[in-house]
């Protein structure tokens, strides 16, 4: 089942058109109805066409402030689109974005090949493992490059990493090395750990103890919260879960900080100010690492979430950034090589040349061994940003960003 | 031992010469939303003055009357009397004003609205905006020739240079440098712009005439990390011979000999350092650095760090005025 998006990207080319009097060509093309006729003939317009393919399902969150919002991670590769026609128009560049949505576990492959016969040679994937896996060699054998915008597993840059395509979400082991090092720096070093019963709970959960081993944190306890299939919110829910939390966390043994592994929004939230011993809570409640922080104004900051908010409403979220990101990395290339040769943007991305400024204080490149963007990890609460990582004192003799996640000498990929 | 004999040497001419007749710097503080008036004789803060809501971008009139300050969280530009220290007017600027340069001959002002990607230009007299030209995302560098007759902008996600004829506000020329171009510096003579991109950690120097990079200057820094390397605030000795680059959070500013394009030395300043400014005399360059909340002054003969002076929260900018007596 495919269902196309309606025309926000239309809006967007519009409102460009109205302000950006582009000098010496092409204002009148950016709203993609005019021919290719221009004041200079020398500057030839250039489409390039990028594809967004997401699965996606309405989701119940423990919060009704935690309900991802309609177009999380699209809304961020519009905005991209945006800035990469604003340069484009320098440069006789035309980008579009086109978003296909597929349910979570639908087959894909039908609406990646509608992708590729429309002429999409880049496309920002936002499914599954599985979904994703089973596009890669179609887009290979089609020349597609991939940019992995919203799944954070570690297999997928592992044991299944592919060539053809590039992360620009960091991974879990990423996310829970930015918030371990966080923890080891304040010196708190015992943690105890409660996961829940969905696969990708436990893939968080095995992303933490990995990381107390990396950086010297000690998981004194751990603990399982089964999802018996309760309703996520309730009337009197909160009266139950004031009893229910401190019973479930009394047996712990004594720690510094109660970690939480809940992607699936079953408990996490349910665990801070609730816990038997007053602890700090981090993990997927409390102190929670992040690709961004909808809070952040550090390094220009303020710009990307003005614009943001300007455009769409809201918040700037974690996949909008991955899909910003990836969606300027190909602007980056189109300008970088004057044009929208799909070999030659390929080659300056896996180029030394090839960096991203994405506001995170640092320039941002890719991992050669596995494809992964390099990137500090936000660590905030749900108000604002208490810490990035790295941190201080965690050293690497390539890039101190390495610090983060799997490593060079450990990888398990082999990119052919 | 050396920079406190300098130190010294420095503070005696100050005192010899007489408080009255020192130039005054002023600082924008971006925090704490004030300005500091430093007296660059005896290296002290002599009055902080209260200003408008996240104060960066700062400049004064070449009669030294009027400091323009982009008061960026206020959306306009303050004009503060030199003489009263109080606020006497505000310019229209656009939303967010960031950074912004004095044409040549102080008519005209042409500032960056970050948020809207546009460049206004401003009649100070009359208070009109004149134009308002659309660049690429982020712009925030501003450079004029000495002519006055072009205007360069930098836009800090779309990466480039753009060239604008200040008669007719048009972009002329686009030119493409590295990740987030922060500012740019023309040199006497016109012939070059100097322009730094904090993220590309490099400096691009282009020739005006054919609008090409002609030359790209990086840094290395014995123990630190390529990343910490960020080059922000340009300017260049009136004699054209060597530049000061402000390199952030590498806490340091980097001495180039314009001629080999070679960095002759690092200076160690404070934390953060963002922004230049030469006093009129050319004996002194002074550097913001933002984190640690103070100023440093060089000595541009020995280019030694003489003095630290502590002055509000993150000061962002500075300005020196270009006539001595300026009373306080």
């Amino acid at each position: 089942m495919t269902s196309a998006v309606p025309g926000t990207l239309a809006a967007f080319l519009c409102f460009f058109s109205l302000t950006v009097n582009v000098p010496g060509a092409l204002a009148q093309e950016a709203t993609g109805k005019q021919p290719a006729a221009t004041a200079k003939p020398e500057k030839k317009l250039t489409e390039i066409k990028i594809g967004y393919l997401r699965a996606y399902a309405p989701q119940l969150a423990l919060s009704v402030l935690d309900v991802p919002p309609r177009d999380e991670g699209v809304a961020g590769g519009n905005v991209a689109i945006a800035d990469n026609n604003t340069t484009g128009s320098f440069l006789g560049q035309k980008f579009s974005l086109d978003v296909i949505e597929v349910k979570p576990d639908a087959d894909v492959v039908a609406a990646f090949q509608e992708m590729i016969a429309k002429g999409d040679r880049y496309v920002i994937a936002d499914l599954s493992v599985k979904q994703l896996l089973s596009i890669a060699d179609l887009a290979r054998d089609n020349g597609v490059l991939i940019f992995n915008a919203g799944a954070t597993d570690d297999s997928l840059r592992e044991e299944e990493c592919r060539a053809n395509i590039f992360h620009t979400i960091p991974t879990r082991s990423m996310l829970a090395d930015g918030l371990a090092q966080y923890l080891i720096w304040k010196q708190w070093r015992r943690w105890v750990l409660i996961f829940g019963s969905h696969q990708r709970d436990q893939l968080f959960a095995e992303a933490l103890r990995r990381a107390a081993t990396r950086f010297g944190g000690e998981i004194v306890g751990e603990k399982l919260f089964e999802d018996t299939g309760t309703a996520r919110r309730t009337d009197s829910g909160v009266v139950q879960i004031q009893r229910q939390m401190p019973v479930f966390t009394q047996d712990l043994p004594e720690h510094d900080v109660l970690l939480v592994a809940d992607e699936s929004e079953v408990f996490g939230t349910y665990v801070p100010f609730r816990t038997w011993t007053p602890r700090p809570v981090a993990g997927t409640a409390g102190l929670t690492p992040s690709a961004w922080h909808p809070a952040s104004e550090q390094w220009g900051g303020t710009q990307i979430q003005n614009r943001f908010a300007k455009a769409n409403g809201r918040r700037m979220m974690s996949k909008d950034m991955a899909a910003w990101t990836a969606v300027r990395i190909l602007g980056e290339a189109a300008t970088r090589t004057q044009g929208a040769d799909p070999r030659k943007m390929a080659d300056f991305i896996r180029s030394d040349d090839f960096s991203i400024a994405a506001f995170k204080g640092q320039k941002l490149t890719f991992r050669k061994w596995n494809q992964q963007l390099r990137q500090p990890i936000f660590l905030g609460d749900n108000r604002s940003v208490v810490s990035t990582s790295p941190q201080e004192g965690f050293l690497h003799q390539m890039s101190e960003l390495d610090t983060l996640g799997v490593d060079e000498p450990e990888t398990k990929c082999v990119l052919e | 031992m050396q920079r406190r004999a300098c130190a010294l040497a420095i503070l005696a001419t100050g005192f010899m010469a007489g408080p009255a007749s020192a130039y005054m710097a002023y600082v924008s503080n971006e925090k704490d939303n004030t300005m500091s008036v430093v007296d660059t004789a005896t290296m002290q803060v002599v009055k902080t003055v209260n200003v408008g809501q996240r104060p960066r971008g700062i400049t004064i009139s070449h009669d030294g009357k009027h400091i323009y300050l982009c008061a960026s969280d206020d959306d306009s530009i303050e004009v503060i009397d030199t003489a009263s220290l109080e606020i006497v007017d505000t310019l229209p600027s656009g939303p967010d004003p960031e950074l912004f340069v004095l044409s040549p001959d102080g008519k005209t002002l042409y500032i960056a609205n970050e948020d809207d990607n546009l460049v206004t230009v401003i009649d100070i007299e009359n208070k009109k905006v004149l134009a308002e030209i659309p660049v690429g995302v982020e712009p925030e560098g501003m450079g004029v020739s000495p002519d006055g007759k072009i205007m360069i902008n930098t836009s800090e996600t779309t990466n480039m240079a753009h060239f604008i004829d200040t008669s007719t506000h048009e972009i002329t020329d686009n030119v493409l440098v590295d990740a987030r171009p922060r500012f740019v510096e023309f040199t006497p003579d016109g012939k070059q712009a100097w322009v730094t991109a904090e993220i590309g950690g490099t400096v691009s120097v282009i020739d005006n005439q054919t609008r090409e990079v002609v030359q790209k200057i990086t840094f290395e820094i014995a123990g630190l990390r390529a990343e910490s390397i960020q080059p922000v605030g340009v300017r260049i000795t009136a004699d054209g011979k060597k530049a000061y680059v402000a390199l952030g959070p590498a806490n340091r500013v980097a001495v180039i000999n314009t001629q080999t394009y070679e960095v002759e030395k690092y200076v160690l300043v404070g934390q953060r350092v963002w922004q230049l400014a030469f006093t009129p005399d050319q004996k002194t360059i002074i550097s913001t650095n933002g984190v640690s909340n103070d100023i440093t002054f060089i000595d541009v003969e020995t280019d030694e760090p003489v003095q630290s002076v502590t002055v509000g929260a993150l000061p962002w900018g500075v300005v020196v005025s270009p006539n001595l007596n300026q009373p306080n």
